[in-house]
C-alpha cells in the first residue's frame, strides 16, 4: 500500500548540512582524542599552556565527540528518517533550519569556553549557563520540529526507530535542564543549585543517560532504519522491538547509581542501581539481536558491502558493551574496575565500535541519498575506512582492558605488613605502554575519519555537478 | 535514613517500574506465536516491513533470570527504600569488620617495635622497611616517593629541618602536624618594601652579587623591624617557629626574586596534617623512623655492619 502513495518532497537541506557538519567536527572532536590521548604518552605536550593541559582539553574532546559529532549524526538521521518513515516533509523548515545554526553555535561556543577554564566541572555538562540556555531553546525546537512531523505521517502507526528518537528527544530535554539548573554569580560562573551527595547523583542520573539516551537510544533509532534498510530485509520481530524499547526507556534511568559505588551514596540507592543496571542487559540485547537477526537470508552481502559491514560491527560492540557494562556494575567487580582506565575502554568500546561505527555506516548510507547520488564517490575507501575504524577500536579497548586491570590489581595488592605494595606513581608507570597502544589506536581511528572526509568531498562535489547538469538540461525543455 | 514518605516513594516508584517492565514482556510473550515466521505485521514504512517473529527464548530466560536474581538482591541487601534486607548488610559495617580483621592481622607487627627507641630501631632494616612503605602509601603525596619534597613540601632527606631533626622532634610533626605560617607583609610594607627586603634576604644568602647600598640599607631596616623577629637578626629562622632559615641553600617556594617577593607580599600556609588519628602512634613511630634513618649519621654504622 505504502509504496503506491506519491512520494512527497523530502526537505534534505538541514539533514545535508547536518551530515556533513557531523564529519567536520568528528575530524575536530577525535582528532582533540588523539591528542589528549598522546599527552598521556608525551606529558610534555600539555606545552605548560592553561590552554592546552589535559584538563581544560579532555571536556572539549568529550563534548566534541558526543555532541558536536554524535549531536549532527543524530539530528541528521532523525530529520532524514522521521520524513521518510512518515512520508512527510519536515514540519517547520525554519525552525529546523535554527536547530542547525543553533547547534552549530552551542558547538562554537563550546570550542571558545572549554579551554579558557570556563566550566560548571560537571562532566559532559561542562558547559556555563549561558550555553546550557542556548542548548535547551535549540533543542525544544529539534522536539518541536521531530513531533510536528509525526503528527503529519501517512500511516495509522509510527515506525520504531521514531520512538527511539522520540524517547531520546524527550528524556535529554529533561536531564539537560535538570541536571544544568544553577545560581548563575557572573555571565560565565555559576554553582549548581543541588549540593553534596544529592549534587553527585543528579549529575550521574544525568551523566548515565546520556549514555542511555543520546548515545544509545537515540543511535537505536539509526540502527533500526539503516540496517534493514541497507540489508534490504525486513525487521527482524515486531514484538522484540516493543519489549525492549519500553524495558530499556523504563530501566535505564535507574542505573546511574553504579556511576557512585562505595561513595557516600546511600547503600539503597547504590544497591538499586546495580540491580537495575542488571535487568538492563536484556533489553540492551534487544536491539541488537533484532538488528543481527535482521540479516538473516543477507549475510552474503557482507562479502561485498563495507556500509552494512560498519553496521554489522557497531552492532557487535553494542552487544559487547552492554554486557560488559551490567557486569562493571556489580558492586564486586566495580571494586576492581573503578577509577580504573578499564572505565575509558569500557566506554571507547561503546563510542567507537557502536555509537560511531553505526553513525558512519548511516552516514555513508545517506549522504549520497541528499545529494542526489547513486551511491558514495568510492566504496573502496569505505571499506579502507571500516579496517582503519576496526583495529583502531580493537588496539584502544585491549590497552584499556590491560591497563584497567594491571591498574586495579596493583592499587589493591598488599605486603605482609599490610601495606600497600605499589604507590600511584608505579601504576602509572606500569600504563604506559598501554598509553602507546591506545595512542596508536586513535591514530588509526583518526585516519579512517580522514578517508571518510575525502570521499564525502568528492561525493557532494559530484553531486553538485549533476545537478548543475540536470538544471542545464531541464532548463531549454522548459523554455519549450 | 529518609521519612517514611520517601521510603514509601521510592519503594513504589522501584516497584511499578518493574511490574509495568514484567507486564510488558508477560502480556507479549503470552501473545507471540511459537515458531520463526516469514509473515510480516502488515505495516511498512519506506519499504521497511517488520516480521512477526517470537523473542528468541533464551533472551527471555536471561531477561527474567535477571529479574529474579534482582528480587532476592532487592529482599537480602537495602534497595527498597528503608527496607534494611534479610542479611542487615551496611557499607560501614562491612568496612568496621575489614578494619577490625586488617588490626588484628597486623597491628602485632607494628606493636612489637612500639618501645623501641626511633635512635636505636633506625639499625633494624625491617622496620625502616616497613616505616618506609606506610611512608610510600600516606606521605609520598606530597614527600615525593624519595623524601625529596617538591615546590611547598620540605624534602625530608637533606640537613636542614623547619621543626628539628632529632627523633622526637620528627615524631611530633607527625603525630600532631604542623601550620607553618608566613603573614602577608605587602598591604603593610608597600611594593617597595617587598622588593627592598627581598633584595636584602637574597643578597644575605649569597644569591645576588651587586646590590645598591640605599637598596640594602631599606632592606635591612625593614628586615630588622618585621621579619627578625621569627627569623632572627641574624637570618638563621627559629626552629620553635618553623620560621626557616634565610641564609641557606633550602628554599622551600623557590629562591628567584619574584618567588621570594610573593612569599613576603602574600605570605604562605604550610600545613602539615596530623596523622594520630589516621595511622596511630605505633605507625607514626615507625614513619618517623623511616624519616629519620633518610640521614646517614643517624644510623650506627657499626653496629650494621655487624
Amino acid at each position: 500500500m505504502s509504496t503506491a502513495t506519491i512520494q512527497p518532497t523530502y526537505n534534505y537541506k538541514v539533514v545535508r548540512q547536518f551530515a556533513i557538519m557531523a564529519v567536520v567536527w568528528a575530524i575536530v572532536g577525535m582528532g582533540m582524542g588523539l591528542f589528549i590521548a598522546t599527552q598521556m604518552v608525551f606529558p610534555e605536550l600539555n606545552l605548560d599552556l592553561p590552554w592546552t593541559s589535559f584538563g581544560r582539553l579532555r571536556p572539549l574532546h568529550t563534548n566534541a565527540v558526543i555532541f558536536a559529532f554524535g549531536g549532527c549524526v543524530l539530528f541528521a538521521t532523525s530529520y532524514y528518517v522521521v520524513q521518510r518513515t512518515c512520508q512527510a516533509t519536515l514540519a517547520m523548515p525554519g525552525l529546523a533550519s535554527f536547530t542547525f545554526w543553533g547547534w552549530q553555535l552551542v558547538i562554537v561556543l563550546a570550542a571558545i569556553t572549554l579551554p579558557m577554564g570556563m566550566t560548571s566541572s560537571k562532566e559532559y555538562a561542562e558547559l556555563e549557563w549561558p550555553i546550557d540556555i542556548l542548548i535547551a531553546i535549540v533543542w525544544v525546537s529539534y522536539a518541536i520540529v521531530f513531533f510536528a512531523t509525526i503528527m503529519k505521517r501517512k500511516a495509522k502507526h509510527i515506525y520504531v526507530a521514531n520512538w527511539f528518537f522520540g524517547a531520546f528527544i524527550i528524556t535529554v530535554a529533561i536531564l539537560h535542564i535538570v541536571n544544568s539548573a544553577s545560581v548563575p554569580v557572573t555571565l560565565t560562573k555559576s554553582y549548581s543549585a543541588y549540593a553534596g551527595a544529592m549534587d553527585a547523583m543528579i549529575q550521574w542520573w544525568y551523566g548515565h543517560n546520556a549514555v542511555g539516551f543520546f548515545l544509545t537510544a537515540g543511535f537505536l533509532g539509526m540502527m533500526y532504519y539503516f540496517v534493514p534498510k541497507q540489508a534490504e530485509r525486513p525487521v527482524y520481530s515486531y514484538r522484540l522491538s516493543i519489549v525492549h524499547f519500553w524495558a530499556l526507556i523504563a530501566i535505564y534511568i535507574w542505573a546511574g547509581p553504579h556511576h557512585l559505588h562505595y561513595t557516600a551514596l546511600p547503600d539503597w540507592a547504590q544497591s538499586l542501581g546495580m540491580v537495575m543496571s542488571l535487568i538492563l542487559l536484556a533489553p540492551s540485547w534487544g536491539g541488537m539481536i533484532n538488528g543481527i537477526m535482521t540479516l538473516s537470508g543477507a549475510w552474503h552481502k557482507l562479502r561485498t558491502d563495507p556500509i552494512l559491514r560498519f553496521l554489522v560491527v557497531s552492532l557487535s560492540f553494542y552487544g559487547m558493551s552492554t554486557f560488559e557494562g551490567p557486569m562493571m556494575a556489580i558492586k564486586t567487580v566495580n571494586a576492581l574496575s573503578h577509577y580504573t582506565d578499564w572505565t575509558i575502554g569500557h566506554v571507547h568500546s561503546g563510542a567507537l565500535g557502536w555509537v560511531a561505527m553505526v553513525s558512519f555506516g548511516s552516514l555513508y548510507h545517506l549522504i549520497p541519498k541528499v545529494c542526489g547520488r547513486e551511491q558514495m564517490y568510492s566504496i573502496g575507501l569505505i571499506n579502507t575506512h571500516f579496517w582503519l575504524a576496526t583495529i583502531g577500536t580493537v588496539l584502544y579497548v585491549v590497552a584499556m582492558w590491560v591497563n584497567g586491570i594491571t591498574q586495579g590489581l596493583m592499587w589493591r595488592a598488599v605486603n605482609n605488613d599490610g601495606t600497600l605494595t605499589y604507590s600511584f606513581l608505579e601504576s602509572v608507570t606500569a600504563s604506559h605502554f598501554g598509553y602507546v597502544v591506545r595512542a596508536i589506536g586513535g591514530a588509526f581511528f583518526l585516519a579512517g575519519v580522514l578517508i571518510m572526509a575525502y570521499n564525502l568531498y568528492r561525493t557532494v562535489k559530484l553531486g553538485s555537478e549533476n545537478q548543475q547538469e540536470g538544471e542545464a538540461q531541464a532548463s531549454p525543455a522548459q523554455m519549450a | 535514613m529518609m521519612s517514611s514518605f520517601w521510603s514509601g516513594w521510592v519503594v513504589i516508584l522501584t516497584l511499578a517500574c518493574l511490574a509495568f517492565v514484567i507486564y510488558v514482556l508477560f502480556t507479549t510473550w503470552r501473545q507471540q506465536r511459537e515458531e520463526t515466521t516469514t509473515e510480516t505485521t502488515g505495516h511498512a514504512y519506506d519499504g521497511i516491513e517488520e516480521l512477526d517473529n517470537p523473542m528468541p527464548k533464551w533472551w527471555l530466560a536471561l531477561f527474567v533470570g535477571t529479574i529474579v536474581f534482582s528480587a532476592g538482591y532487592l529482599a537480602l541487601y537495602p534497595g527498597l527504600g528503608n527496607w534494611k534486607g534479610f542479611l542487615d548488610w551496611t557499607s560501614t559495617g562491612e568496612l568496621e569488620r575489614h578494619q577490625q580483621k586488617h588490626d588484628r592481622r597486623y597491628q602485632p607487627l607494628f606493636e612489637q617495635y612500639a618501645n623501641t627507641p626511633i635512635e636505636e630501631l633506625v639499625n633494624n632494616p625491617k622496620a625502616v622497611k616497613m616505616g618506609e612503605r606506610i611512608f610510600l602509601n600516606n606521605c609520598a603525596l606530597c614527600h615525593g616517593s624519595d623524601a625529596a619534597g617538591a615546590f611547598g613540601f620540605p624534602n625530608l632527606t637533606d640537613d636542614d629541618w623547619l621543626y628539628g631533626g632529632t627523633a622526637d622532634a620528627i615524631t611530633t610533626t607527625i603525630m600532631e602536624g604542623r601550620n607553618g605560617q608566613m603573614p602577608a607583609w605587602g598591604a603593610v610594607i608597600g611594593e617597595k618594601g617587598v622588593r627592598d627586603v627581598a633584595t636584602f634576604i637574597r643578597a644575605n644568602a649569597g644569591l645576588v652579587d651587586k646590590v645598591a647600598p640605599a637598596t640594602m640599607t631599606a632592606g635591612k631596616k625593614i628586615y630588622d623591624t618585621t621579619c627578625a623577629v621569627c627569623h632572627n637578626a641574624d637570618g638563621k629562622g627559629n626552629q620553635l617557629l618553623g620560621a626557616p632559615d634565610l641564609t641557606d641553600e633550602v628554599w622551600l617556594y623557590g629562591s628567584s626574586q619574584a618567588q621570594v617577593e610573593y612569599t613576603i607580599r602574600n605570605g604562605r600556609n604550610g600545613v602539615m596534617p596530623a596523622w594520630k588519628d589516621i595511622l596511630g602512634k605505633e605507625k607514626v613511630h615507625l614513619v618517623a623512623t623511616y624519616v629519620f634513618s633518610l640521614d646517614e649519621d643517624n644510623k650506627d654504622n657499626e653496629k650494621e655492619t655487624d
